[in-house]
């Protein structure tokens, strides 16, 4: 019997040690510039906060435009970090949609931003990254928001058979449903939630924080970022 | 059975009560005889709902969430939390605080390490390696222990800093242990590193091309295990990984024993990072707090001084509150980028607030790393991509 010599035909590769260049933060402002000239129609509004480069976008423009962020030779955006949501339940268009992208290569980040109403489907991006599929599976999941064009948008995080959207501001903390082991029937059953004491929900905000804004008011400009 | 009779694929179960799945993985697998056609994961099995339950609590009671995502290295997770909290209330924070934080985040990443290549080698077999590795995760975890009062559920990391100041003699121990482990390491390499086993069992399977690593938003050592050099605590620095000297181990093949290698090479150089923290530690007094708005008053003024006495209850019930905005931290986690993305709102619970975890995105390429591979090495490529399920389902 023989065996192979497996350390002559998996010879332990040679590992590079890297010491990589530090070379952040980027230019940001020049960047955004780049962005807004050759993207005006897609996009609403470029702004850096927090050192962060943000970009509100047209939701229908989006592939569109992250295909421009990555294909582009001074975005080089090649990884999609992230797609999650808000919900606003207040606002005209409820959700705001949000994406964040990294380049390697350039060593930056950008999020793009766009809102959408209730109502209105969003189209996907699996077909320029397919790390897209589960993120938009799990914003649909967790907000109902449809994606137009999606191969496979089932739920992925919540039970089987699952009803309601659970990140939404008008879904209760508790939910609706409970999960337990039936030992008379000697098997999980599901049940309304039934809790034992009352939900408490504890509002610990000082009922005078509004004073905080009246002496800023009063001595504006003087000091006194964190005022409250 | 006549020649053109129909073959049909077969489907199983992989999971979720299978010892390689790491945790609750469910795999619907379709076998084409004993190749992967097809694989699909179903996850959410661990599903808790933190992020609903975020915007219901404090920044600060939100803190303790964190440790339950990774469990294996809870307080790289609270960093990127704290580091979302500092970097909208502009909190800068002390360097003693500093240099702790980057310790107990390379005593993680040992310890994530650690539990990742020893159960690989047990998926393919080996079962010696877990139990030498388990000896030296338990050393570290009674280091955090010391530190914070709890193996798992630390808590330690605290906005402005760390939560106590590390006695001396704790500090000395985790000296004393940077010298012995690198014998343990070379021990635990010896057993896998050239193990014939070990690598036709690695070698060569789940082979992560660069353009599938971007393709696939990996991160950490999936995209290292591929050749690309990137790593967040060289490429954007954070606390004070950009006074440290240290080297980015890369793979070059992309398979899951570059991957394993690297893995090994990390704990080596997260061992030096450990000795000159500790360095550096000595050398540095001082607070571990900023005190201020978003962490309490010292025991002793709070004695002495009815403000801080005010202060001290007001920050654990009421909580601080967080100027308005949004920002997305991340961390080089053990196992890749973690991030988070706040939103805030003003008050003093987060309006919104997102978890991005590495393995989320490692696990979605199961299909496309598992095609054309044997069912046996559906355990290898689980075990490689290193998932854990408390961040994949949150």
């Amino acid at each position: 019997m023989e065996f192979c010599n497996c350390s002559e035909k998996f010879a332990v590769p040679e590992r590079l040690f890297v010491k990589i260049l530090t070379m952040y933060p980027k230019n940001l402002t020049h960047l955004g510039e780049i962005v807004r000239k050759e993207q005006h129609d897609s996009i609403e509004l470029v702004e850096i906060k927090h050192q962060e480069l943000v970009i509100t976008g047209l939701a229908t423009k989006v592939p569109v435009l992250v295909d421009f962020l990555k294909k582009n030779s001074d975005c080089q955006f090649t990884t999609l970090v992230d797609i999650t949501a808000v919900d606003y339940p207040r606002r005209e268009k409820r959700f705001d949609v949000v994406y964040h992208l990294l380049s390697m290569n350039l060593n930056q980040r950008i999020r793009v931003k766009v809102s959408l109403a209730e109502e209105e489907m969003m189209p996907t991006l699996v077909g320029l990254f397919p790390s897209a599929n589960w993120f938009e599976r799990e914003v649909f999941d967790m907000y109902g928001i449809p994606f137009a064009g999606h191969p496979d948008l089932r739920r992925i995080l919540t039970d089987y058979g699952f009803k309601g959207h659970p990140l939404r501001k008008d879904f209760p903390l508790t939910g609706f449903n409970e999960v337990r082991y039936d030992e008379v029937q000697k098997k999980v059953v599901y049940e309304p939630v039934e809790l034992v004491q009352e939900f408490r929900d504890f509002d610990f905000e000082s009922p005078w924080e509004g004073m905080g804004e009246v002496i800023q008011k009063s001595t504006a400009g003087s000091s006194g970022e964190e005022g409250k | 059975m006549t020649a053109d009779s129909q073959v049909r694929n077969f489907n199983i179960n992989f999971g979720p009560q299978h010892p390689a799945a790491h945790g609750v993985l469910r795999l619907v697998l379709e076998l084409d005889g004993e190749v992967v056609t097809r694989c699909d994961p179903h996850i959410g099995l661990l599903h808790r709902g933190t992020e609903k339950l975020m915007e219901s609590r404090t920044y600060l009671q939100n803190l303790p969430y964190f440790d339950r995502l990774d469990y294996v290295a809870p307080m790289n997770q609270e960093h990127a939390w704290c580091l979302a909290i500092e970097k909208l209330t502009g909190t800068e924070i002390p360097k003693r605080a500093s240099l702790i934080r980057v310790l107990y985040s390379e005593i993680g990443r040992i310890l994530n390490h650690l539990l990742n290549v020893t159960t690989q080698a047990m998926d393919v077999g080996a079962l010696t390696p877990p139990l030498w590795g388990f000896e030296e995760r338990e050393k570290l975890m009674v280091f955090y222990e010391r530190a914070c009062g709890a193996r798992l559920h630390s808590a330690y990391f605290r906005p402005g800093g760390v939560h106590r100041d590390l006695p001396p003699e704790l500090i000395a121990d985790i000296y004393q242990w940077s010298e012995e482990f690198p014998q343990k390491l070379n021990d635990i390499d010896e057993l896998l590193t050239e193990n014939r086993i070990f690598k036709q069992r690695n070698v060569d399977i789940a082979i992560v091309s660069q353009a599938e690593a971007l393709d696939w938003g990996f991160s950490g050592v999936m995209v290292r295990g591929s050749g690309m050099a990137w790593d967040l605590r060289r490429s954007q620095p954070y606390e004070c990984y950009d006074e440290l000297d240290f080297l980015v181990p890369i793979g070059k093949n992309g398979d899951c024993y570059d991957r394993y290698l690297c893995r090994m090479k990390e704990m080596e150089e997260s061992i030096k990072i450990i000795r000159q923290v500790i360095e550096k530690l000595e050398g540095t007094g001082g607070d571990v707090l900023a005190r201020g708005k978003i962490s309490p008053p010292t025991r002793s003024e709070m004695k002495q001084s009815m403000e801080a006495l005010i202060h001290h209850f007001k920050l654990y019930t009421e909580g601080f509150h967080v100027p308005e905005g949004e920002v997305y931290t991340a961390v080089e986690a053990p196992k890749g980028e973690f991030g988070v993305y706040l939103v805030s709102d003003g008050s003093n619970r987060p309006y919104r607030a997102k978890i991005r975890a590495p393995g989320f995105l490692h696990l979605q390429a199961m299909d496309q790393l598992c095609k054309g591979h044997l069912l046996a090495d559906v355990s290898a490529v689980i075990g490689s991509l290193d998932v854990v399920f408390g961040e994949i389902d949150r």
